[in-house]
């Protein structure tokens, strides 16, 4: 079993009226299987209401499933004292950086989540040490975080789920409110603890540019998964990406626009260099 | 209507240890009727040239005329401007407050003093024009997805009847399905409605699809002003304030170098591909 596994996963929200009657039933995650072996980067797309959030929540123990069963790292989350083990397997960090920071300096923050488990002061201040060289921001252990740009800010939240030294981190749409720049810092990072760190990652986010990276990819839409597999296989089918209205990264849009005007190029392109070999062999091949 | 910024500097907190100069001897003209987007990264003064536009902040120096009358004047009617230069914040979703979606498009027709009908025509008129579901009208705002919120949000601006209309990075946090509804649907009321657009954004791809100049900021000063075209060439130096052509700028320029003689000037993926296409035509015919 991989370290994050879920089976038949459903999770229906219910809402009430004011005498307690059901008023309706919105099922967010419909028969989910999923299955994440340790130390892999996955990416999960999908667009706002798709179910990624819940699925998101559950692996965090922050929500309980409807029916089916999820296991982190071989824990059952549906059984109580299991909670605290499962959040301590699997840190989370969320969109807004400004939602997750707490104290008035940097170091502190990092500090804040090993303390509250108990780990002894010497030990706080070694991982808070590790968290923020992993992420890069050593230099700003002593900066308020308040006048750090946002890519900055949600590295330092990154530093204080790793000082929690978690073997899973699911990422939730870290990077929808920064900037190119800051986008690209925090993917970074992600990368960098995967492989140096080991740490298993689960990206979700509604960029494309951002998965081609990842190992494996699952699409949702309506709490389904609809799509799994590579960002080759995935990418290359672009008509039906865009069906369910996703964002095909450019590269993959403008082969696809060649394709169709019958030049000779394979399908599941995603990067730009990927593109421009198989142009310029396009065109060795007309002069040959 | 025109808006003319004359030699405009603007501080934050002059005088004291937080002295920030947020905008350095900009001066441009906004003619009527343009579509307009205005990129730079955190800090490079974006937000704080939109807000100068419509007097939520005053110049530090130099002046600002719009429709060739001096903002800055005594006598000037600055709330009159507020309504005519309509700003619609990050995140204006965060704002909406009334008990229904259409109460709070007539907040701000309300405030201009309009009388009750006239203040309900014009929030069904905006609250159509966005595209709105009808049967949402008299719902609480708050059940409303991210993207429906955002058109609350923007019809609430549009009620009042600018000319111009400043979105300050309308599409942030909202997925690729509600950013091209977002987008597509200013620029159809750039389109129908005949007015000026200012889009503020992160997204080079987007800009480069929808609008026909591009003011590019940094540090507070303008660094680029012209279309798309004439901007995007200049990628390196973009990249080093924080910023980046389109992805297809960058396959452009890479074909160029392998000798293809594509029109690195393309933006958009349509562009791309038709260029692309021809060139390797071209040289079959050649050989």
């Amino acid at each position: 079993m991989g370290i994050i596994k879920a089976s038949k996963l459903v999770h229906e929200f219910i809402r009430r009226d004011e005498e307690g009657n059901v008023e309706s039933i919105t099922t967010a995650l419909d028969q989910v299987d999923l299955d994440v072996k340790e130390g892999q980067f996955i990416a999960i797309l999908g667009h706002n209401g798709s179910g990624k959030s819940t699925l998101a929540k559950h692996i965090n123990a922050l929500l309980a499933p409807t029916e089916g069963s999820l296991w982190v790292d071989g824990m059952d989350v549906q059984k109580e004292e299991n909670v605290i083990p499962v959040r301590k397997t699997a840190g989370m960090v969320f969109q807004n950086p400004d939602n997750q920071i707490i104290a008035s300096v940097v170091e502190e923050d990092v500090g804040f989540g090993p303390e509250n488990i108990g780990v002894p002061t010497d030990e706080i201040w070694q991982r808070v040490e590790k968290s923020l060289a992993a992420v890069g921001m050593t230099k700003y252990r002593n900066h308020s975080p308040n006048k750090l740009s946002g890519g900055q800010k949600q590295r330092v939240a990154i530093a204080g789920v790793m000082a929690m030294e978690p073997k899973c981190i699911v990422f939730d749409e870290p990077t929808a409110m920064l900037d190119p720049n800051g986008r690209r810092e925090v993917i970074r990072a992600a990368h960098e603890l995967n492989r140096e760190k080991g740490v298993t990652i689960i990206l979700i986010t509604h960029y494309m540019e951002e998965v081609v990276d990842a190992v494996y990819i699952y699409v949702m839409e309506k709490g389904k998964i609809i799509m799994d597999g590579t960002p080759r296989q995935i990418f290359a089918r672009v008509e039906e990406l865009k069906a369910h209205r996703l964002d095909v990264p450019q590269a993959t849009l403008v082969a696809d626009e060649l394709r169709r005007a019958g030049l000779d190029i394979p399908a599941g392109i995603l990067t730009r260099r990927e593109l421009v070999e198989a142009i310029l062999s396009v065109r060795e091949s007309r002069r040959g | 209507m025109s808006i003319i910024l004359d030699k405009v500097n603007f501080s934050y907190s002059e005088g004291t240890a937080y002295h920030i100069q947020a905008l350095k001897d900009v001066s441009l003209e906004i003619p009527d009727g343009q579509f307009i987007g205005v990129i730079g990264h955190t800090g490079s003064g974006k937000s704080t040239l939109t807000q100068l536009m419509n007097g939520l902040l005053r110049a530090t120096s130099g002046s600002i005329y719009v429709d060739g009358e001096d903002i800055y004047d005594r006598d000037y009617n600055m709330k009159e401007l507020r309504h005519r230069v309509g700003l619609v914040f990050q995140y204006p979703d965060h704002q909406l407050f009334e008990t229904t979606n259409f109460e709070d498009v007539c907040f701000g027709p309300k405030n201009q003093g309009l009388d009750r009908k006239e203040v309900e025509l014009r929030a069904y008129e905006a609250l159509r024009s966005v595209g709105f579901p009808e049967e949402l009208y008299f719902q609480p705002p708050f059940d409303l997805s991210g993207g429906q919120k955002r058109r609350v949000a923007i019809a609430g601006v549009l009620a009042m009847k600018p000319k111009v209309l400043i979105l300050d990075e309308p599409t942030a946090g909202l997925d690729p399905a509600g950013r091209d509804e977002i987008l597509g649907l200013v620029s159809k009321m750039h389109r129908e409605l005949g007015i000026t657009i200012i889009l503020v954004s992160h997204s080079m791809e987007d800009v480069a699809r929808y609008v026909e100049r591009l003011i590019v900021m940094n540090r507070g000063s303008v660094m680029f002003d012209g279309t798309p075209k004439e901007v995007f060439p200049h990628y390196k130096e973009l990249e080093e304030v924080g910023l980046a052509a389109p992805q297809v700028t960058y396959l452009m320029h890479e074909l160029r170098r392998f000798g293809l003689n594509v029109d690195t000037g393309a933006t958009t993926v349509k562009e791309a591909a038709a260029d692309i296409l021809r060139a390797l035509q071209n040289e079959g015919q050649r050989k």
